[in-house]
């Protein structure tokens, strides 16, 4: 029997958070970690947490797993249980609506902040713009973001200033479409991101890159964005 | 873009350099003294002053002087607008950021003029 | 009751995925006041999940390629009872959707001519089957889906449309005239209940893959548009017809593209065989779904099957070598190697036909106008109501969707939705008011479920439904056991309206949305049950033992199935090309 402890609070009922545990027979089996809160979920319906795709693409279900940040659904318990112990909480950082979700907004907020779509105000062609493949590789590591929240959940800096430091999730889109060949709006997206908070909070730690479940790299990102300032202010 | 918040430069990439180009600074003139003391291993009292008083010695050291006032106040004004904001620490945040920041600023001249002092005194 | 919060839009569009999400873009360019209710952020839906591309003509790959040639297979590959108006509008204004898409910034991988790369898929030809294999689907890498979908919601933030995220869309509300005037929603965070009013409701809700106990679809794929339009009345059509993708993860169900087949790859039995061979000897491995997925059953059933159950075939990949996966291939062996423990590099993927997509559902015009059926047999409009994407039946894919299909269909019925929707609110739409009673027959099962006492729990019910679909209703059919299936799901139906609500919360409350969703469950089970042994033929995914002809004479039309009668109906399928005569039901090999 597998021991769980999972973060717990439901707002209209409990007055604090608190640690719940439970006991799962996963008849020895390496299941995922969203297994585990389904089979959890199907004893106790009030367990809640957010849950799509199962595969690791939608980005619903980025939890705390034993400390580390991660998808529970691409989570196996190989990688989770410790001392036949898993533990489960919320992201941290952002403020908890019930159990194991959060409120993302601030996180949604800054990757709006960063115009994440594309920006070119020349007349389109009647086929698609050309681009060739080396150009296109630019956008690898880049656009397969899925917007889970685990990189920025995992960044003290996002922590301390959510609503003034983009973030790097944020950053990461920001370098996509600085990085992509089609859009004309680089100096303009430059020009928002130069200022104290925006960029420059990130202090180059790396739990980002240590927590992405798609093994991307945004800290990489930020040092091209940096890159990018200085070029563009010489 | 984030606006309305005071800093050392003028923006997060000028902030940025002047950290990147006062950690070179100090860290040349820290190489430097070790440099020099371990070539000097019998170093006397006239043989520093007389480095001292070289206009390149103080200009060196002044600018390193400078460029540590400069990459102090930037790191304590990243270190205070992290942990002393509304967020973390309430309504009284800005008050108590302002008193370390003014805490900050009187603490940082001193040393400069002291600085000053000490070095065109020899 | 119906004491409740109502909201005003000029449209409403249900559902956040790649069709909703393209409607609402159109409608939020026009300057419309316009919102999308979507029970998880937009990025979320399951469209997110599509990997290999979307199909269609833009002649990248071969020049001289034409979109006639790609009706001509869709139209063959829905075993001629897709509607080709539809088809041929979809194969011709395709092009122009997809340049729009890549205008919008998605990152489509390329050609060394710069242009937008395109892989071979299953059911595709040139010439009209007289040209060889063509490739035809436009690819960003295997994550095509999650590209789009980012793209499109990119897109609607730049117009700046209204998002209810985590609204969960309850039931229609329509008012006197049955004409449908937007629905009743839940906030799922706060748990407030208002009435959504708009002067044009758009259904996206997408698919209803959770009714099989293993399939390729998200938790999320409910079924909540089919469920909603039954309750209210409307009828499905086509709504027997499931694919079942040849090649699911075996054991977890996750989706491996048939990119995969496309860029080489083959199914192999225990023996090392490359059977298809034997069932498709020209198209092989990329021969419509339907007939891979019989194939791959047949070679399980007869013991050729592979692992010690032999309950599964194996799709080899590793003589593409590892440079080619890498490039083309990455999202695959990520999830090859998380789910199916094996490296696709060195060793083949075990796989097994899994259910996957809805090809029937809500039937609808080529300007995404829900219909329904008079008793003249006669379409009628229901104004004020529109469908796109998997929840709709335009229907382009008949009875077998052709792989890259749906991505196109969505992208192109969620744009001209939008822009029929457009057009109407500029000349005006003047629907009467919902009354107060109207209002609350939308929140009869609704408050069924909140004032529920006792009942069974959600996930135990949810499991049976799953498991009768899966063991009655799967890739083969047979009369006898359907009517067997029908009689299980009749004694399941009082189970689920009685289902156990016993946490009453507001706040984020899951358990409640699990019990409407399972509501939606049943109704679009329930529905395909009947229709799947009302139709007496096998044709395209409808495989049926006992009936193993495809029966032209008495089914070559669209079935219906009436939600109040619970009984099934016939429509005509639409053979009216615009560009050139219709093509006639031929035999379908590959």
């Amino acid at each position: 029997m597998l021991n769980v402890s999972i973060y717990r609070y439901n707002p209209e009922v409990d007055s604090e958070p608190y640690m719940q545990d439970f006991k799962v027979d996963t008849q020895g089996k390496d299941v995922m970690v969203l297994d585990v809160l389904e089979k959890l979920k199907a004893e106790d319906p009030t367990l809640t947490f957010r849950r799509s795709c199962r595969e690791g693409v939608c980005g619903s279900d980025g939890v705390n797993i034993s400390g580390k940040n991660g998808l529970a659904c691409i989570t196996p318990l190989s990688e989770a249980v410790k001392g036949n112990k898993l533990v489960i909480r919320p992201l941290p950082g952002l403020p908890v609506i019930r159990d194991l979700v959060i409120d993302m907004s601030q996180f949604y907020a800054q990757y709006e902040k960063i115009q994440p779509y594309m920006i070119n105000n020349t007349p389109a062609p009647a086929i698609e713009r050309l681009q060739s493949p080396e150009e296109r590789a630019k956008l690898d590591g880049l656009y397969e973001c899925i917007l889970c929240a685990c990189c920025s959940t995992a960044c003290p800096s996002f922590w301390w200033n959510p609503d003034k430091f983009i973030g790097p999730s944020g950053l990461l889109q920001a370098y996509r479409f600085l990085a992509d060949s089609r859009d004309t709006a680089t100096e303009e997206r430059l020009a928002n991101l130069d200022d104290p908070f925006s960029v420059f909070r990130c202090h180059g730690i790396m739990n980002c890159v240590q927590v992405c479940p798609k093994g991307l790299n945004p800290t990489k990102a930020i040092g091209h964005i940096r890159s990018m300032l200085i070029r563009s202010a010489t | 873009m984030v606006t309305s918040v005071t800093s050392f430069g003028r923006s997060g990439l000028s902030d940025w350099m002047i950290q990147r180009i006062s950690a070179w600074i100090m860290t040349a003139y820290v190489a430097f003294m070790v440099c020099y003391f371990v070539g000097n291993p019998e170093l006397t009292y006239a043989q520093w002053a007389e480095l001292n008083s070289s206009l390149a010695m103080r200009m060196f050291s002044l600018v390193t002087i400078l460029s540590i006032a400069a990459h102090a106040w930037i790191g304590m004004w990243c270190v205070l607008t992290d942990y002393v904001t509304l967020r973390l620490v309430g309504p009284k945040a800005t008050a108590i950021r302002i008193f370390f920041q003014l805490g900050m600023i009187a603490i940082t001249l001193l040393y400069v003029v002291w600085a000053i002092d000490i070095l065109w005194g020899i | 009751m119906a004491n409740i919060r109502t909201m005003s839009f000029d449209a409403v569009i249900v559902g956040g995925g790649g069709s909703g999400m393209r409607a609402a873009l159109q409608l939020a360019q026009s300057g419309y006041k316009t919102a999308v209710i979507t029970k998880v952020f937009p990025t979320r839906s399951h469209t997110v999940s599509a990997q290999g591309g979307i199909t269609c003509a833009i002649a990248s790959d071969d020049p001289n390629d034409q979109w006639q040639w790609h009706m001509y297979d869709t139209i063959k590959g829905s075993d001629y009872i897709g509607d080709q108006e539809a088809i041929e509008y979809m194969c011709q204004t395709g092009p122009e959707a997809i340049f729009e898409l890549e205008h919008m910034g998605l990152p489509f991988s390329r050609t060394e001519e710069g242009r937008i790369y395109q892989r071979p898929f299953g059911g595709q030809s040139k010439d009209f089957g007289n040209g060889g294999q063509a490739a035809r689907t436009c690819a960003a890498a295997d994550r095509t889906g999650h590209a789009l979908l980012h793209t499109l919601y990119q897109g609607n933030l730049k117009n700046e449309t209204t998002f209810l995220n985590e609204w969960y869309a309850v039931d229609i509300v329509k008012n006197e005239d049955n004409a449908v005037v937007g629905v009743v929603a839940i906030n799922i965070e706060s748990g407030e209940t208002v009435y959504v009013k708009s002067k044009a409701t758009v259904f996206a809700t997408g698919g209803a893959g959770r009714i099989y106990a293993s399939t390729t679809n998200a938790h999320i794929c409910t079924g909540d548009g089919v469920g909603m339009a039954l309750r209210a009345g409307f009828p499905v059509q086509d709504i027997e017809m499931w694919q079942f993708h040849p090649t699911g993860i075996h054991g977890a169900g996750t989706l491996v593209t048939e990119g995969c087949r496309g860029e080489g790859g083959y199914l192999i039995n225990k023996d090392g065989e490359r059977f298809m061979e034997r069932y498709a000897p020209n198209a092989k491995d990329l021969a419509g779904r339907d007939v891979v997925a019989r194939s791959m059953v047949l070679e399980i059933l007869e013991g050729r099957g592979c692992g010690e159950n032999g309950d599964h075939v194996y799709l080899k990949l590793d003589h593409l070598g590892e440079e080619t996966l890498n490039a083309k291939l990455p999202g695959i062996l990520e999830l090859s190697r998380t789910f199916a423990h094996a490296d696709p590099v060195k060793e083949p993927i075990p796989v097994v036909p899994t259910c996957h997509y809805m090809m029937g559902g809500i039937p609808t015009n080529v300007d995404g106008q829900a219909l329904t059926i008079d008793k003249d047999g006669n379409d009628q409009v229901i104004q004020g109501f529109y469908a796109c994407g998997e929840a709709a039946c335009v229907s382009v894919h008949g009875a077998n969707r052709l792989g890259g299909n749906s991505l196109l269909d969505l992208v192109v019925f969620g744009r001209a939705s939008g822009m029929f929707i457009e057009k109407q609110l500029r000349e005006g739409i003047n629907l009467k008011d919902a009354r107060e009673s109207d209002i609350e027959a939308a929140m009869v099962s609704l408050n069924r479920i909140n004032n529920s006492a006792g009942g069974e729990k959600a996930s135990v019910l949810r499991a049976e439904l799953q498991t009768i679909m899966q063991n009655y209703f799967g890739v083969f059919r047979r009369g006898d056991f359907m009517k067997e299936g029908i009689e299980k799901l009749n004694a399941l139906r009082p189970r689920i309206e009685n289902v156990a609500l016993e946490d009453k919360s507001n706040a984020f409350n899951t358990a409640r949305i699990e019990a409407l969703e399972l509501q939606n469950l049943f109704a679009t089970a329930e529905a395909t049950a009947i229709a799947a042994e009302g139709r007496t033929e096998s044709r395209g995914a409808h495989a049926r033992e006992d009936f193993q002809e495809r029966d032209d004479e008495n089914w070559l039309c669209h079935s219906v199935y009436f939600p109040e009668t619970k009984t099934l109906g016939k429509r005509g399928v639409n053979f009216n090309l615009k560009t050139r005569e219709a093509f006639e039901p031929k035999v379908r090999t590959y």
